[in-house]
C-alpha cells in the first residue's frame, strides 16, 4: 500500500531525511520509532503530500505523492502531531466540516460521524466547543477526524500523546482492530507501544533508517549476542586487542575516558570467567564485570545514540531504562 | 456540499462565534452612520443658508451627502477590512490546522476562494446594513438613486479588492498583527500611487501609475460612471491577488 524509495529531504543545508526506503503492506501496522528530530514527522508529511521530497519516490495505494496528490489525499487519514482542531467549533460541527471537505454528505456523513463519536467515546462532549476540551479529548477528536472517511491508510503522528493510561490502552486496542483492514503507520518514541500494536518496527535516527524488523525479531537479534560490561582501572594499550582475542568475543565498544568496555559475545557463551582471569593476570585493575541483558529499549538507544557519535557504554550508563510513561 | 461551500460555511461560523465580527461590524456601522448624520446635518445647514440668501433652495443630496460619504468610507474600509482578513491563514498556521487543510483532498485554489468568499459575505452583510441609510433618506427627500447604486457597486468592488489584499497578507505570515499591518501597508501604497500618478501628470508613466491605483476607478463609480475599464481593473486586481495568495499558500509546502 505504501512504498517509499530512497526519499531524501533537505531544508537548505540540513538533511532531514537521507535515502529512506521502506514499504507497508495492506493491513499491516508499522511503527516509526525514533528520537525527536529523527525525521518521523518529515516522512509523514511527505506521505500525506503536505510537502514534496527533494529526491526519491513515495507511492501510496499505487499513486505517486508528487504527481497525483489528490488521489493520495483521498485515501489517507492523517493525524498530525498537534491535533488539527478548530477551537471555535463544536465536535459535531468540526466533524461535519471535515466530512464535507472530503466529499461526504447526507446520510453517509451522519452515520460516519455517529460511528466515530461512538468509537472514540466522544458522545458526552459532542456539543461542546473544542476549545473547552482537555488535551486527551482533543487528541480523540483528531483521531475521529482521521478515521471519519474510513480511509484504507492511516498515518498517525504520536497518536497516544496526552492521553491517560486507560485511554492509551483503548486507542491501542482501536489501532489493533484497524489492522487487517487498514494499513497504518504510526510514529512513537514509546517502545512498549511499538511492541504492543505493530507488526513491524522501523527505527529511524538522524534521518536514516537504522533498523527494520518485527518487534520479536528485533529482540531476537539482541539475543544473538550476549553482552558484557567491563570496567578497568588501568587498561593497557593492548587491552582491546587482547580482549578481542578471547574466544567468543565478537565485538568491543570502548570509551577511553572511563575505561568501560562493552563486549559482544557469541550467543550462549559466557566469557566472564575468562575475561576476569585475563584482566587480573594482566593487572588492568578489574573494577566491574557484569552481564547485560538488553531490552528493546536498549537496542533503540544503542542504535539511535550510536548515530550521534556516542559509544554504547552510554547505554550502560543509563541502564535505568529511559522510563517512558506507559 | 462542495469543499468550497464547506469552507465558506466554516469561515462564517468562525467569524460569528468570535467577537471579531461584532467589534469590527459595530465600529464600521457606527462610523458610517455618524458620517452620514454629519453630512446630512451639514447639507441641512447649507440649505438654511441658501434659503436665507435666495429665498429658495434646491439641495443636491447626491453631491452633498453621498459623494462625501462614499469618499470617507474608503478610509474606514482601509482600516477595518484588514482586521477581518488577518486571521484567515495566519490563524490556521498558528494553530497547526494549516497542515490539515493542505492534506485534505481539497485544491489550494478551493481553499483560497472559500476563505475569500467567507469574508466577502461578511463584508456584504455589513455593507447591506448601511443600505438603511439611503432608504431612510429616501423617505424624506429626493435624490437620484443611480449614482447611489453605482457608488455601492464601487464599495463592493473596492471591498473585494481590499479583502483580497488582506487574504494575501494573511497567507504570508503566521502572525495576525503582522498580517493586518502588511495589508494596510499594501493598500496605502496602492492608494498613494494615485498621488504619484497625478504628480507625473499626463505622461505615459503617469497614466500607468494612476491606473494602478484604485482611486480614479472608484471615483468614476461614485460619480455614477460605469466604465468597463474600471470593472476590468477591479476584477483583474482581485484575480491577481487571489492568484498570488494561491502561490504563497502552495509555496509554503516547499520550504
Amino acid at each position: 500500500m505504501i512504498e517509499v524509495q530512497k526519499i531524501t529531504k533537505r531544508y537548505g543545508q540540513h538533511t532531514a531525511l537521507d535515502r529512506v526506503s521502506f514499504s507497508v503492506a495492506k493491513g499491516e501496522v508499522l511503527a516509526f520509532l525514533g528520537p525527536n528530530g529523527a525525521g518521523k514527522t518529515t516522512t509523514m508529511r511527505i506521505l500525506t503530500c503536505f510537502m514534496p521530497a527533494t529526491e526519491g519516490i513515495a507511492r501510496v495505494a499505487g499513486f505517486d505523492c508528487a504527481d497525483q496528490p489528490m488521489e493520495v489525499k483521498r485515501r489517507i487519514g492523517y493525524l498530525p502531531e498537534t491535533p488539527p482542531v478548530y477551537q471555535e467549533l463544536t465536535v459535531t460541527e468540526y466533524l461535519q466540516f471535515v466530512g464535507r471537505l472530503r466529499g461526504l454528505g447526507g446520510k453517509i456523513l451522519t452515520s460516519s460521524m455517529q460511528r466515530e463519536i461512538e468509537r472514540l467515546g466522544l458522545g458526552t462532549v459532542q456539543q461542546r466547543l473544542i476549545g473547552n476540551l482537555s488535551r486527551g479529548y482533543r487528541q480523540r477528536v483528531g483521531l475521529a477526524q482521521a478515521l471519519l472517511h474510513d480511509p484504507p491508510i492511516l498515518i498517525l503522528d504520536e497518536p497516544t500523546v496526552g492521553l491517560d493510561p486507560k485511554q492509551i490502552i483503548e486507542i491501542r486496542e482501536l489501532i489493533k482492530n484497524l489492522a487487517g483492514s487498514h494499513s497504518v503507520i504510526l510514529s512513537t518514541h514509546i517502545l512498549p507501544e511499538a511492541t504492543a500494536v505493530c507488526q513491524r518496527v522501523v527505527i529511524i535516527s538522524g534521518g536514516r533508517i537504522v533498523a527494520e524488523d518485527t518487534p520479536g525479531q528485533l529482540s531476537a537479534r539482541l539475543r544473538q549476542s550476549e553482552k558484557i560490561s567491563l570496567t578497568l582501572k588501568s587498561p593497557a594499550a593492548d587491552t582491546n586487542s587482547r580482549l578481542k582475542a578471547v574466544q567468543g568475543v565478537q565485538n568491543i565498544f570502548t570509551s577511553d575516558a572511563s575505561g568501560t568496555y562493552l563486549l559482544e559475545c557469541e550467543l550462549g557463551r559466557d566469557v566472564r570467567e575468562e575475561v576476569a582471569r585475563l584482566a587480573v593476570a594482566s593487572g588492568w585493575g578489574l573494577l566491574e564485570l557484569k552481564a547485560i541483558s538488553m531490552t528493546l529499549e536498549d537496542v533503540f538507544l544503542q542504535l539511535t545514540r550510536h548515530e550521534e557519535g556516542l559509544t554504547p557504554d552510554a547505554v550502560v550508563a543509563s541502564k535505568e531504562p529511559a522510563g517512558q510513561p506507559v | 456540499m462542495t469543499p468550497v461551500q464547506a469552507i465558506i460555511a466554516k469561515e462564517l461560523r468562525s467569524y460569528f462565534v468570535s467577537p471579531v465580527v461584532y467589534a469590527v461590524g459595530s465600529v464600521f456601522l457606527l462610523s458610517v452612520g455618524l458620517l452620514a448624520y454629519l453630512y446630512v446635518v451639514f447639507a441641512g445647514s447649507q440649505a438654511i443658508q441658501l434659503m436665507q440668501m435666495q429665498g429658495s433652495a434646491q439641495l443636491n443630496l447626491n453631491d452633498l451627502v453621498f459623494r462625501n460619504l462614499f469618499a470617507s468610507t474608503r478610509f474606514i474600509l482601509l482600516i477595518i477590512l484588514p482586521i477581518l482578513t488577518m486571521r484567515l491563514f495566519a490563524e490556521e498556521r498558528k494553530l497547526r490546522t494549516f497542515e490539515f487543510l493542505l492534506t485534505s483532498p481539497v485544491r489550494v485554489n478551493e481553499i483560497v476562494v472559500g476563505k475569500f468568499m467567507g469574508v466577502f459575505l461578511v463584508f456584504l452583510g455589513l455593507l447591506g446594513l448601511t443600505g438603511l441609510m439611503p432608504l431612510m433618506l429616501a423617505l424624506f427627500s429626493d435624490f437620484d438613486w443611480y449614482p447611489v447604486l453605482t457608488g455601492y457597486l464601487g464599495l463592493v468592488l473596492l471591498g473585494a479588492l481590499f479583502l483580497s489584499v488582506g487574504v494575501l497578507a494573511s497567507a504570508l505570515t503566521e502572525n495576525q498583527i503582522v498580517a493586518a499591518f502588511v495589508s494596510i501597508g499594501l493598500l496605502l501604497v496602492l492608494w498613494l500611487l494615485a498621488g504619484l500618478g497625478s504628480l507625473l501628470g499626463d505622461t505615459t508613466i503617469g497614466q500607468i501609475v494612476s491606473y494602478l491605483s484604485f482611486m480614479e476607478h472608484y471615483d468614476h463609480l461614485v460619480r455614477g460612471l460605469v466604465d468597463t475599464r474600471d470593472l476590468v481593473y477591479f476584477f483583474s486586481a482581485l484575480i491577481l491577488m487571489l492568484f498570488l495568495s494561491h502561490r504563497v499558500v502552495d509555496s509554503t509546502r516547499w520550504k
